[in-house]
């Protein structure tokens, strides 16, 4: 009897206590989902109404040129956000891997980065990056007059100060990731490689690196989802600027629903942005997620 | 225990009583730094020494993005507070919407008409009837300058745009910024409109930011002040984009930059500086402006409330807004000028003093006081952003004056 009910207990317990957390999952992710993408479909303005108006205020989108702009920039800042991301966090994960002195001390160095929010790191970079007192002046001041590096002010270059910021908080973290990666390969395979005549870049090329394969999975994932969202960090490092140069979909998104009282365009460059994600995540996830099968 | 339950439902009834007479105003608005809190609580006491109950519900952050964001919850659900700070053209949007309750009673009574430039009038009403009332006006076509450096430079405070040129010229030559701006997109659009009211007057002015008429959008004069509008480039340090307002001020305090194209609440970065108006900085308009008044005004606009005790206080506090009293004491507070023109000015500088002379002149022969566009009393926040991106593409970018008034003119288009 006491038996029977233990078992009741032991299978309802983690369903109840789940639940909660699937409700506000429903509710609050997915519910919302489906509001964002009916309220794209109407003339809501500053209030939300629901008079369908079809793909309107897509086309109204897309026929703007800030909002195409924007997503440039999220290529341009994407692709290179998460290329060097994934190689600088690779090499210094294989350069800690060899037994280095002190490797715990310069791993939290690298690491630390990541502890700081992106208001911080914009904050930071805007005035390293600023020409009248950051880098230039300092290198100036050193007695090379004619430097200059003002990206931050050059509207065809600012994208890239942002990759910069961005790659300096997270290929720490990307290279944790690659280093307990690097760790959870077995050193026997390693050693029977030596053993057959592999050198060290040999082993890494055609050993430890395609072994990797879901780490990399992992981390592309996560600077994936960084780079899409990525709001706060354009905000405080350029705040979208100069003129609209750096401008990002998210803030595309959030100044037009929220500041011009454009709910509808605003809801429709959200529906945008995740079909962006999931245009990237599914073919990946399906490629990704069916190779153990088969392998 | 039943005996108890009424006894509880009679000592709430009772209280339901006592408030009845009593109404309760509870005020949206994100008047929270130092000088604005103090200002608001002033208004606070004078409703609750009006026997009415004050209900502050401040919210923080942004240019009020995050109070709109509850305003708009709350007035969906049906629940909208008695009282918001809305300006401009949103309150016509809000009144379209059959939200906000009329005014027009106190009106009356207190003669409105009679006391507020029917231009300021037009933007508190909503179909002929009062649904808001005015706080204070800022005036944005101010240049801030700072005497001593024109003095080393030997340069006269400019009173045209050509002299402005000349000026800072010279200004550059001596080593000075000639112009402290922030690279920000209001801000842009801020020194824009003041240009554009330079090259074409305000009746160009007012075709253009109220109207939208396309005609003026593309004409010559467009096209004329979007040149004029490069030439600021030339004068700005490196360090502009991105920079804020108050920042580009305190270059102008502290004598690294020349003068500065802001409105007058920048007035409190020199006021906290302890410099004296006349003396230590100069307030002038913006070069070639001197006539012409282009006004920002701070509103509460009132929301229809569900009991009549609650409309009888919210009457009380729209007519203790315009009060002579709050109306003194908020703008010292806050560095404007009052909206009513019949005030005792004695207490206020002479910059706030200038001000109102240009206030008064422009209102009363209804020529130069124009509705400030980059402050989003001229246009919806709609065609506001859409000027904004094309001015601050424009600012940012080497695309010509012929383009920017034709991208202009099609922004505004696609916005409306």
């Amino acid at each position: 009897m006491s038996v029977s009910r233990k078992k009741g207990i032991d299978y309802w317990l983690p369903k109840l206590v789940v639940s909660p957390t699937l409700v506000i999952a429903l509710v609050f992710f997915y519910g919302f989902v489906l509001w964002t993408t009916f309220i794209s479909f109407t003339n809501s303005s500053f209030l939300p109404s629901y008079d369908f108006v079809g793909f309107d205020q897509y086309v109204r989108l897309f026929m703007n040129p800030r909002w195409l702009n924007a997503m440039w920039n999220l290529v341009v800042f994407g692709v290179l956000f998460i290329g060097i991301c994934m190689v600088v966090g690779l090499v210094m994960a294989i350069l800690l891997d060899q037994n280095i002195r002190a490797e715990g001390a310069i791993r939290t160095i690298y690491l630390y980065p990541m502890a700081l929010s992106f208001i911080v790191t914009g904050t930071v970079w805007k005035w390293l990056l600023n020409p009248t007192v950051g880098i230039e002046k300092f290198v100036i001041s050193l007695g090379w007059d004619s430097f200059i590096f003002d990206w931050i002010i050059d509207p065809d270059m600012a994208i890239y100060t942002v990759v910069i910021a961005g790659v300096w908080q997270a290929s720490g973290f990307v290279m944790a990731i690659f280093l307990a990666g690097l760790r959870g390969i077995d050193t026997s395979i390693i050693k029977a490689a030596q053993l057959d005549g592999a050198n060290l870049f040999a082993v890494y090329t055609r050993i430890i690196i395609p072994s990797m394969r879901p780490v990399f999975f992992s981390a592309f994932i996560m600077l994936a989802h960084i780079a899409i969202k990525s709001f706060d960090l354009v905000i405080a490092l350029t705040g979208g600027g100069p003129g609209n140069s750096t401008d990002v979909p998210a803030i595309f998104m959030y100044q037009f629903s929220f500041q011009r009282g454009q709910l509808g365009i605003g809801a429709a460059s959200a529906v945008i942005m995740l079909m962006t994600v999931l245009a990237i995540l599914v073919p990946y996830l399906y490629s990704e997620l069916r190779t153990p099968k088969n392998g | 225990m039943m005996f108890k339950k009424t006894l509880i439902a009679m000592a709430m009834g009772s209280t339901l009583a006592v408030t009845a007479q009593a109404g309760e105003v509870e005020v949206l608005h994100w008047w929270t730094s130092g000088g604005e809190a103090r200002s608001i609580a002033v208004l606070k006491e004078m409703v609750e020494d009006a026997g009415h109950t004050w209900t502050d519900f401040a919210v923080a952050g942004g240019g009020g993005e995050n109070a709109y964001t509850v305003l708009r919850s709350r007035a969906v659900s049906g629940n909208p507070p008695a009282a918001a700070q809305i300006k401009g053209l949103e309150i016509q949007e809000w009144g379209d919407l059959g939200f906000l309750a009329s005014l027009d009673e106190v009106a009356d009574e207190n003669n409105w008409d009679e006391n507020l430039p029917s231009v300021v009038a037009d933007v508190m009403k909503h179909d002929g009837e009062y649904v808001a009332a005015p706080v204070n006006v800022h005036r944005v076509n101010w240049m801030w300058a700072n005497p001593a450096v024109f003095e080393d430079a030997g340069v006269e405070i400019p009173t045209s745009l050509d002299e402005l040129w000349a000026a800072a010229e010279e200004l550059k030559a001596a080593g000075v910024t000639p112009i402290a701006h922030g690279g920000q997109p209001w801000q842009d659009a801020t020194t824009f409109e003041s240009i554009v009211l330079a090259v074409g007057g305000a009746e160009f002015f007012n075709d253009v930011f109220v109207e939208m008429d396309q005609a003026a959008l593309e004409s010559d004069t467009m096209v004329e002040a979007f040149e004029e509008f490069r030439k600021v480039n030339d004068y700005i340090d490196r360090g502009a984009p991105g920079r804020d307002w108050n920042v580009a001020t305190s270059m102008v305090i502290r004598g690294e930059a020349a003068m500065q194209f802001m409105g007058d609440w920048a007035k409190g970065e020199f006021t906290a500086a302890n410099m004296t108006p006349g003396e230590d900085y100069i307030c002038a308009a913006f070069p070639g402006t001197e006539e012409a008044f282009t006004f920002n005004i701070d509103s509460l606009a009132m929301f229809k409330q569900r009991t009549a005790a609650n409309a009888e206080a919210q009457l009380k506090m729209a007519e203790l807004v315009l009060s002579p009293s709050f109306q003194e004491t908020f703008n010292l507070n806050k560095g404007s000028i009052p909206v009513r023109t019949d005030l005792d000015m004695s207490k206020f500088d002479d910059c706030a003093l200038a001000s109102m002379e240009t206030f008064k002149s422009t209102s009363a022969s209804g020529e130069g006081l124009v509705p400030s566009m980059a402050h989003g009393m001229s246009t919806t926040s709609t065609i506001q952003g859409a000027i904004y991106d094309t001015v601050t593409e424009f600012f940012n970018s080497d695309m010509s004056a012929e383009d920017g008034a034709t991208r202009l003119a099609r922004a505004v288009r696609a916005a409306q």
